[in-house]
């Protein structure tokens, strides 16, 4: 196995594109990650996409070769294919990137995330990531996305007492980071009061305890560690890269208070860095839903059971904390694009890490772990960065 | 969506029918050809088990913005159920009030509409849950 490098990043605006097709958001992505590497898309040996569902948003099916195509290089027949792992996808197309490179197979790898959800309606929205869940047993009976999750949160609730305003502080918290982000969706502040106050989803939840539906795209760059040591002045590691999955109906699970492939992923990424969950100075987290930070902090071992809302109360998470929660503002504000979410993650936490994060730069960060979660977490990618000093 | 995709599911979804792994002994439900307990052993050795359709809720929420097939019902108790015989089972529960609902609340299944596919399409009918 080879070390892995990021040598290039890039990123579109999140939001609304109604005037971008998702082959253009693809491409502005990817080629602001060329850019970044100082590299030309005919270096590329290999391109790996994540994406949900552009068959269903778009219509359009085929995504590898479609970018691969508009990217100006379909004569240099290269692999690009896609990967799909629901809301993870972005993540997952990362850990398949790193293998490429890892393997020994390809050596320049690039890694883009696109989804297209403004070009359809709300309503068939909520029906196609319904297709995250188990749709015969789960969708079908008139469990949405959120549901699912407000059970988890219900259970964790009952199990654990009330934790209802904490989750409210993660939105807020994400509002507030985006702030410093221009790529982000929103640029708005939020207090606990108006997400408690919003209207009411799939109890707990209200509508700001939820991310929105995005469009958008990001791409990443993956080369040897020994390749970027040479070519580049400041190198960031992909040190550890692991992807984990579980029932993917929640019923099945043995207990909903934990994501057990978040346990089963994190240890083996931490392993493969040789880092611990001590030495991080930053995370990007899935919080499609304002619970999911909670228990993941509480599966990474950074809280114990049931304590994980506290952690988000004493203030360890926000950007003058510890160990900063989302810097890009999240899911929750940074936007949702879901096939794009997780490479976008890895946009920022190689910016955070380059120190090229401008006024929501966390001080000399070294190490991050970004987390893309695939459904209420069926499959879960946990992929850690370190800059080598 | 085509019958068959529907047709296929009906007596698990209109009757909780399960399958139990001739093995272990485990009872899973929704149906399962491999038991996650016993692998390969148990392929061409799970049997079809009536569940009673009595359990209790495991957890639950209130749905306010839903799906378009279930619009008109909200809003709406889903949760998920732990049935008596083990496997736990998600579907809706009727026949109560958003307030009432608890967790350890026992139900029982009922035999209902469970959604249609636009104004002339399939109607689907399955299991949902009241209080017993
Ligand atoms: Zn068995």
């Amino acid at each position: 196995m080879r070390r892995v490098a990021v040598i290039g990043v890039g990123e579109t605006k999140y939001g609304e594109h109604w005037e971008k097709s998702i082959r253009e958001l693809a491409v502005e992505a990817g080629l602001r990650a060329l850019e970044d590497a100082g590299i030309s898309s005919e270096d590329l040996d290999a391109i790996v996409g994540g994406n949900m569902s552009a068959g269903s948003y778009t219509g359009q099916d085929h995504i590898g070769a479609l970018i691969a195509d508009f990217s100006g290089i379909a004569d240099r027949h290269i692999p690009a294919i896609r990967v799909e792992a629901a809301c993870g996808s972005g993540g997952a197309a990362i850990h398949v990137g790193f293998n490429l490179v890892a393997s020994g197979m390809y050596d320049i790898v690039l890694v883009g995330g696109v989804e297209k959800q403004t070009d359809v309606g709300v309503d068939m929205s909520k029906e196609i990531l319904a297709g995250a869940s188990d749709r015969e047993w789960e969708a079908f009976f008139g469990a949405t996305f959120p549901a699912l999750v407000a059970m988890m949160a219900k259970r964790y609730m009952y199990e654990y007492g009330d934790i209802r305003e904490q989750m409210a502080m993660i939105p807020v918290m994400m509002h507030e980071n985006a702030m410093n982000n221009p790529d982000a969706h929103f640029h708005r502040r939020i207090t606990v009061d108006d997400v408690l106050n919003s209207p009411p989803i799939a109890e707990p939840f209200h509508l700001l305890d939820v991310a929105p539906v995005s469009d958008g795209a990001a791409a990443i760059i993956l080369a040897p560690l020994d390749y970027a040591r040479k070519n580049y002045d400041t190198v960031v590691e992909l040190a550890g890269s692991a992807v984990a999955t579980d029932y993917i109906g929640m019923h099945d699970r043995p207990s909903l208070i934990t994501l057990a492939a978040n346990v089963h992923a994190s240890r083996k990424a931490f392993r493969m860095a040789g880092m611990e969950v001590r030495d991080l100075d930053l995370l990007e987290l899935h919080d499609a839903f304002s619970f999911l930070p909670i228990v993941t902090l509480e599966d990474l071992g950074l809280a114990e059971r049931g304590k994980g809302a506290s952690l988000v109360e004493e203030g360890i998470l926000s950007m003058d904390g510890d160990l900063p929660l989302s810097p890009s503002g999240g899911l929750k504000a940074k936007g949702h694009p879901v096939g794009a979410t997780g490479v976008g993650q890895a946009v920022e936490a190689v910016w955070q890490l380059r120190g090229q994060a401008g006024k929501r730069q966390v001080p000399d960060a070294e190490k991050a772990l970004i987390q893309s979660i695939g459904g209420t977490g069926a499959t879960i990618a946990i992929n850690l960065f370190r800059r080598e000093k | 969506m085509v019958v068959p995709r529907h047709w296929r599911e009906r007596e698990h979804r209109y009757r909780l029918v399960a399958t139990k792994c001739k093995i272990c002994g485990r009872i899973y439900f929704p149906p399962r050809s491999v038991c996650p307990n016993c692998g390969r052993k148990s392929i061409g050795n799970m049997e079809k088990l009536q569940l009673s359709g009595n359990g209790t809720v495991y957890t639950y929420t209130i749905v306010h913005s839903g799906m378009n097939a279930f619009k008109l019902q909200k809003p709406y108790i889903l949760a998920i159920i732990e049935l008596e015989e083990g496997p736990r089972v998600t579907g809706q529960i009727v026949d109560a009030e958003p307030n009432e609902v608890y967790i350890g609340m026992p139900v029982r299944m009922v035999f209902r509409r469970i959604r249609q596919e636009g104004a002339s399409g399939i109607i689907h009918y399955g299991y949902k849950f009241a209080p017993r």
